[in-house]
């Protein structure tokens, strides 16, 4: 292992000043840089008919003489359109996102750890792959739509790329529950404005009206956000069912109760089913690795 | 408010391509679900489920008579719920009277519903049969024939505005724009004059705009189809553009229509069509931005139409009219003086005065040092100074063979610095005298660290050093693909600086590179490094954001111009100059601009921070202050020459060089 030869060597070298601070810091613990834990669930709910959220998971570890980050995509996408085009919607823009990612991001580090130019910074390559969905979409599914909502984790941090209103959180070590994401609804820029209140924004007839989605015609606006993972924290992904059904209290107690990611990633979902299931209910849970 | 058919209505309405056979669109979920299912807001994909599915049931066909009296001759457009017509008026059978005819289908299958719906729509077509205005389209005739209503109205030979708007290149002149926004409000001040209660138009948009071929504009569709579309929230489209927020909430009164017209005179005039932009946007979006033609007096006019407050928009039509017609007179008075505006210029700052300056005898282009009482300062009259820090009283100096143009670093008692004449020194912070000495094969531009009881720097000898702070032995050398210029930043695990062959290398504290990173051009900007982002600016005239433990890049952010400077972080912002003559303020996380304030000249010099504000000097030879949160200027301080050195602040003082030979200490 380079690293350690590296270490034993520059002692070699510092043996004139046995007294100054060592120059390299202990070694990482490997084992806890590698993992990354992960739960996911998707549901109808108790009142569709069909489930129009699509979920893509799918995480890589590598140890070995050049060891590398730990790896995880996740995708979620809300569907909408009739004529079973939201369900067409969600998958295609799932996987073409999937696609698009591994390809340009994660299979260059696999081939070579040098970083170019060449290579897109991520927010950009995450813009690219939701403008590859968009045309897909446009092309393959007219009449479709759908939110998308994409976390890349890379080591301890994040990059999240996200159109529509299913939602990105961070939940810190204390539970305290940070949304990253913007919703791009009518109400809540309305909210936003002071023109109505969270309270009558449950129960606006156009709650549920985007004004930004995957499949519309020409560029796409996607919103950007990247940021460490908080220590010890967590990333919840989740579409509307969910907090549109259970309340972010409840949900941060279902999570901090729960023994991993899976168990409470299945509660979230059984919770908005006891609060009516209206609507397809979808939840990620991601747990970095610790260092 | 408007619903889907409605707008879908209006869109192919006069666009004069659509024919073929309409339908009616797929039946949206029924009961509870079709509510809690999602709509987009988006016109244009549902323009295209439209399409697609409005194969099947078919539109009057030309020759078909209504009535006994109007024989259809062509489809003007359709939509989901509604067809347009033209048509020929055969009680006039000696010449041919053209007309439009609207054709609205009632859904609705509760036969009271249906009833009712048919009642709204005798109502209001009766009210708009009184309506008599140059500016509205005159409503001929109704008449419903089983499950379909039909509007006889005048036919206008013109085009509407989105569609004279979509065919010009460049931007429409700011005096049809001013001269239409008029007649549209004599219309409403009409509309909203009206006895017994006003009419509320709720539709102003470039598209219910046609303009004839004499200039004369005429307001048309009156939304009457909106009364087909009751309890179909599943269909209901949200966001027109137009519309202000309150007609969200269900308020109808005259003032939404005053924010209609200055939604629709923002796209006229900057081309950016608000259907596609958030809702509620144009103040993010000034007009200047894309069109810096239109006057200033004009933009204030909009503004004001587009408040989100409606107590702070123009009271009535009548008023809003009267301050357009004022800013025609006086536009015309002025022979038309066209006001460019670039990027505003921020409230002046005042000036302020040095507390005490020092003269060294050549270009001071370094950032001097502070510690314990005492300023280091280095120059390219080939001297390292020791200053009282208090006054500017001159302690000591150290001579060196070449010129200066890296900073100095001070640890543990010892200055460390290096010169052109290619030696790295260590010498006494209190005395002056030589502590040891470091020869390189190469001038030395890159400023010093101190960390881990070493001495990290670059040589133009392609090399970075790790030299031993207390002995001055070299622990070991790293080699670069270029001369390196950059001065490190040491982190905990590593040790990061740029090249001028482009790279930016992470170097593990043995010595070896843990990773690089390619840029397209020098990297002599130093790293800024956070607990794991490293930011560092390029030739290639970038900003860079690169994760610290990967080297991939996150963000990037491209100015007009090379950078030099390097970057400062502070408060979740990255501060960086460029030679484009602005200063940056960028969001860590996302690389999005928070602020940017331009100098008159090129900014080399990097960013200092205090808690409230960034200090920073510009070829243009001042020094500016500026608020950290805004960019707008605190104050200025003009040199006699360029200045490229960068600012320390401490406490309440900020000490800078300049290339007029002195260095300044400034009250911050």
């Amino acid at each position: 292992m380079q690293f350690l030869r590296n270490l034993l060597g520059l002692d070699e070298r510092f043996t004139d000043q046995a007294k100054e601070e060592p120059l390299s810091p202990e070694p990482a613990v490997r084992e806890n840089q590698l993992k990354l834990k992960v739960g996911w669930n998707t549901n109808t709910g108790s009142v569709r008919r069909s489930n129009e959220d699509a979920v893509l998971v799918f995480t890589a570890s590598h140890d070995g003489d050049e060891m590398l980050p730990p790896f995880g995509l996740f995708i979620l996408a809300d569907g909408m359109g009739g004529h079973q085009s939201g369900e067409v919607a969600s998958s295609l823009a799932a996987r073409t996102v999937g696609n698009y990612v591994i390809q340009h991001f994660y299979l260059p580090i696999l081939i070579s750890q040098d970083r170019d130019t060449a290579q897109p910074a991520l927010n950009e390559l995450l813009v690219n792959a939701f403008q590859a969905a968009n045309r897909a979409l446009a092309k393959q599914v007219p009449g479709g739509g759908t939110t998308l909502t994409c976390a890349l984790a890379f080591g301890s941090r994040v990059y999240i790329a996200h159109v529509g209103d299913s939602r990105a959180y961070t939940i810190a070590k204390d539970g305290t529950l940070t949304q990253i994401t913007q919703d791009h609804s009518l109400v809540d820029r309305l909210i936003e404005l002071g023109q109505l209140s969270p309270a009558e924004a449950l129960n606006h007839p156009q709650k549920n009206v985007l004004y930004r989605a995957v499949g519309q015609e020409g560029i796409l606006e996607v919103d950007t956000y990247t940021q460490a993972i908080p220590e010890e924290g967590r990333l919840l992904l989740c579409s509307d069912g969910l907090w549109g059904l259970v309340n972010e209290e409840k949900i941060v107690t279902i999570i901090m109760e729960a023994a991993d990611p899976q168990e409470a990633c299945d509660q979230l979902v059984a919770a908005a089913n006891r609060a009516g299931g209206r609507d397809n209910i979808t939840a990620i849970l991601l747990e970095p690795p610790l260092g | 408010m408007n619903s889907f058919e409605t707008q879908k209505f209006d869109e192919t309405d006069r666009s004069g391509q659509e024919t073929g056979a309409s339908d009616q669109k797929p039946a949206p979920e029924s009961g509870s679900s079709a509510q809690s299912s999602r709509d987009l807001g988006t016109h244009r994909i549902e323009q295209k489920a439209e399409r697609s599915h409005s194969r099947g049931k078919g539109h009057l066909s030309s020759g078909h008579q209504l009535q006994g009296r109007y024989q259809i001759m062509e489809v003007l457009g359709f939509g989901g719920m509604s067809a347009v017509y033209k048509a020929q008026d055969l009680r006039f059978p000696k010449v041919v009277r053209v007309c439009v005819v609207k054709e609205m289908l009632n859904t609705a299958t509760d036969p009271e519903v249906r009833a009712m719906i048919r009642r709204n729509f005798e109502r209001e077509a009766n009210i708009l049969a009184t309506l008599s205005h140059p500016g509205i389209v005159q409503v001929y005739d109704y008449f419903s024939e089983s499950d379909r209503s039909y509007l006889v109205i005048e036919y206008v030979d013109g085009q509407d505005l989105e569609v004279l708007l979509n065919r010009t290149e460049g931007f429409l002149s700011e005096e049809k724009v001013v001269d239409w926004a008029i007649q549209t409000c004599e219309v409403l001040s009409y509309l909203h004059s009206h006895e017994p209660h006003p009419i509320v138009f709720r539709d102003i948009k470039p598209s219910n705009i046609m303009l004839d071929s004499h200039e004369r504009i005429r307001v048309v569709d009156f939304g009457i189809a909106r009364l087909f579309q009751s309890g179909k929230k599943g269909t209901m489209i949200g966001t027109e553009g137009y519309s202000p927020p309150e007609q969200y909430r269900g308020v109808a009164e005259p003032r939404v229509d005053i924010y209609a017209l200055g939604a629709t005179m923002h796209h006229l005039l900057s081309k950016q069509d608000p259907r596609l932009e958030p809702p509620f946007s144009f103040h993010e979006r000034p007009i200047h931005e894309t069109n810096p033609t239109v006057s200033r007096e004009l933009v204030e006019v909009i503004d004001r139409a587009l408040a989100y407050d409606v107590n702070k928009r123009y009271g009535s039509a009548e008023e809003m009219e009267r301050a357009l017609l004022n800013l025609k007179s006086a536009q015309r008075g002025r022979s038309r003086a066209t006001t460019s505006l670039g990027v505003s210029q921020s409230t002046q700052g005042g000036n302020v005065m040095a507390l005490w300056r020092f003269a060294c005898e050549d270009e001071v282009r370094s950032k001097p040092t502070l510690s314990d009482g005492m300023l280091y300062v280095t120059a390219y009259d080939s001297n390292l100074y020791a200053l009282r820090a208090e006054d500017g009283e001159f302690m000591w100096k150290y001579p060196t063979e070449g010129g200066i143009g890296s900073s100095p670093c001070i640890s543990e008692g010892r200055v460390f610095f290096g010169s052109s004449d290619q030696i790295l020194y260590a010498v006494n912070a209190k005395s002056g005298r030589i502590a040891w000495t470091c020869p390189t094969e190469g001038g030395i531009w890159s400023s010093p660290k101190a960390a881990f009881g070493h001495v990290f720097f670059g040589s133009d000898d392609q090399r970075l050093y790790a030299v031993n702070a207390q002995s001055g032995r070299v622990a070991w050398t790293f080699d670069a693909d270029g001369k390196v210029r950059s001065s490190p930043a040491v982190g905990d695990e590593a040790i990061y600086v740029g090249c001028d062959a482009g790279i930016v290398y992470a170097i593990d504290t043995g010595g070896q590179a843990h990773w690089r990173f390619r840029a397209r051009r020098a990297v002599t900007s130093s790293p800024a490094i956070t607990k794991d982002m490293l930011f560092v600016g390029c030739q290639d005239w970038h900003v860079y954001c690169l994760d610290i433990r990967s080297g991939w890049s996150a963000w990037r952010y491209r100015t007009d111009g090379p950078i030099v400077s390097s970057p400062t972080v502070k408060k979740d912002m990255v501060f960086i100059g460029s030679s484009d003559k602005n200063v940056y303020a960028l969001d860590t996380d996302s690389g999005r601009v928070i602020w940017r304030f331009a100098t008159e000249g090129q900014v080399a010099s990097s960013p200092a921070a205090s808690d409230r504000a960034i200090y920073v000097g510009s070829t243009d030879g001042t020094i500016y202050s500026l608020n950290i949160r805004t960019g707008e200027v605190r104050w200025r301080f003009q040199t006699e020459g360029p200045v490229t050195s960068s600012a320390i602040v401490h406490g309440d003082v900020v000490y800078v060089g300049s290339d007029d030979h002195y260095v300044y200490a400034l009250p911050a």
